[in-house]
């Protein structure tokens, strides 16, 4: 066994202390005391749990990716089976689609969105469940097609299908008893995945001003120093959680990490 | 199929609106005015900034993640480590946005940790010698979080797909570590090597919360947020033409991605 190069020592040192000491100081950062910065006190901790804007915006983002996971699996869960079990042509077609938000970020998107549904009506345009929901499927759109593609492409679709539909199942009961278990894998990380970006997602929200969990987190930067280092820990807390779940779902399949565009 | 009657009402159509919408005036009619206006200040500026800072940081995370995979992956360099890398990178390549500019504000901000302790121990001001976290390099530095990573995960294949072989047999025919760089490491992993580095620069060049929470403003895409957000909305045309300019810089970037992927692909079977 070679011994460890000088040079990767120092360029994992250098990795290290760039990654690691902003997570330390704004930890160190939280524990500071409001009225003297000095330490140590968990009072930034106990002022965000107080707040009802908190749990309120925490809650408001937490069902909406809620609902674009539900809304993203009814609508990408049927149509990535149908094309890899009968037209299978149509599958560079989706892959091109699943570009496309990376051409159309955010900001573009948006744009488009207001301008295309303004004067729509106010249960859609005023509301989160509506206009934000229907973009954040669309942001979710590539995560979710590159894992369900992956899911699909390691079972055998059509075997399963006439096997259930020899046994006398209709196409639903195909789909929600048969197909489904078998890339639940890949539907959970395509959820993880679809979380962790609606709970971050600031672009969107704050454009078209809806009161999301990013927003209130901005709110409190621009406002209260000290509390806002407590609560940007726990949103990357939100971010570990959702990448680490989607890390160790994804292990037993060899599934690659992958990465956002959302939130930034 | 209900899923591309959903793509085209809220991502086709949308994006159509936008790229015809560049073109048309307040009053109806088509124009080109939006988009001479494009080439004006402030608004070249800002897409040129934009650009810069995309390039500059997609140079710096790209070298720095090369270097950091590399010494991770080589021989010598424990298991650990590695896969240790890959999980965090994975999760850091996510921290993006408005928790990642405060995490920064609470290291290097004015009353950061980083900035007291430099004031405390060494009796440096860094505030006092020229540097801010709010101007470009500071966001740069910001930037890096999400770019390094990011290339560390994009690029790690790569380097797997150097075989040790063609190690053993460049060092057998004589050639020095630096020799084997120049002829035979560089340039397998070059199609990969620009590909990422493309990835990082659109990823960048897409970024608006991460600046816009530092306060930063000369980036294109804070100003379409500022247009829209703004209570006078003089010309929604005008945004639109903003976001083609965004589309269409992203879209040569896809153009130009996409061949190297190609390439790339070659040499990981």
């Amino acid at each position: 066994m070679p011994r460890m190069a000088p040079s990767a020592y120092v360029w994992l040192l250098l990795g290290f202390a760039y990654f690691f000491i902003p997570l330390l100081a704004t930890f160190l950062f939280s524990l500071d005391k409001n009225s003297t910065g000095k330490c140590c006190t968990v009072a930034s901790y106990t002022w965000v749990v107080h707040q009802h804007d908190f749990w309120h915006t925490l809650k408001l983002s937490f069902l909406l990716a809620l609902e674009t996971i539900a809304i993203s699996l009814a609508l990408f869960v049927p149509t990535v089976y149908w094309v890899h079990l009968k037209v299978p042509k149509l599958r560079p077609v989706l892959a091109f689609m699943a570009l496309v938000p990376f051409v159309v970020p955010p900001i573009v998107l948006v744009v488009g969105l207001l301008s295309v549904y303004k004067g729509t009506p106010s249960w859609f345009y005023a509301q989160p469940w509506g206009f934000l929901v229907v973009a954040y499927v669309i942001l979710a759109f590539p995560y979710m097609f590159f894992s369900l593609d992956a899911g699909f492409r390691s079972i055998d679709v059509h075997t399963l299908t006439e096997a259930s539909q020899s046994l006398g199942a209709s196409w639903p009961v195909t789909l929600v008893k048969v197909i489904l278990p078998n890339i639940r894998v890949a539907a959970l990380a395509g959820s993880f995945l679809a979380l962790a970006i609606v709970m971050g997602e600031f672009t969107i929200a704050n454009l078209s001003q809806f009161y999301t969990f990013p927003i209130f987190l901005q709110y409190v930067n621009e406002t209260q120093a000290y509390p806002a280092a407590a609560l940007t820990l726990m949103s990357f807390a939100i971010t570990w959680a959702a990448m680490l779940s989607l890390l160790f779902i994804g292990r037993k399949r060899g599934q690659r990490a992958a990465f956002l565009t959302g939130a930034r | 199929m209900p899923f591309f009657a959903y793509a085209f009402a809220f991502l086709f159509l949308p994006a159509g609106q936008v790229l015809v919408g560049a073109f048309k005036s307040q009053h109806g009619g088509w124009t080109f005015r939006n988009i001479e206006n494009l080439f004006h200040q402030p608004y070249v500026g800002a897409f040129q900034n934009s650009i810069e800072l995309s390039a500059v940081t997609a140079l710096i995370g790209g070298a720095g993640g090369l270097l950091i995979a590399y010494a991770a992956i080589r021989e010598g360099t424990p298991r650990w480590i590695r896969s240790g890398l890959t999980t965090f990178s994975g999760v850091a390549a996510n921290f993006g946005g408005i928790p990642l500019a405060f995490a920064f504000i609470a290291t290097l901000g004015a009353i950061g940790i980083v900035t007291r302790f430099f004031q405390n121990q060494l009796h440096y001001n860094i505030y006092q010698h020229g540097f801010s976290l709010f101007t470009k390099t500071g966001v740069e530095i910001v930037y890096l979080y999400f770019q390094l990573p990011l290339m560390i995960l994009v690029i790690a294949p790569a380097i797997d797909g150097l075989k040790r072989e063609w190690r053993e047999a460049a060092a057998n025919l004589g050639a020095r570590p630096l020799q084997f760089w120049r002829f035979v490491g560089i340039p397998v992993l070059m199609p990969s090597m620009l590909g990422a580095m493309i990835l990082l620069f659109g990823n960048a060049f897409a970024a608006y919360a991460t600046a816009y929470s530092l306060g930063y403003r000369n980036l294109i895409t804070i100003f379409i947020g500022a247009y829209y957000s703004g209570n006078v909305l003089s010309d929604p045309h005008f945004g639109q033409a903003m976001a083609l300019g965004m589309f269409f810089v992203l879209a040569v970037m896809m153009v130009v991605y996409i061949p190297l992927q190609r390439r790339a692909a070659r040499w990981a079977k």
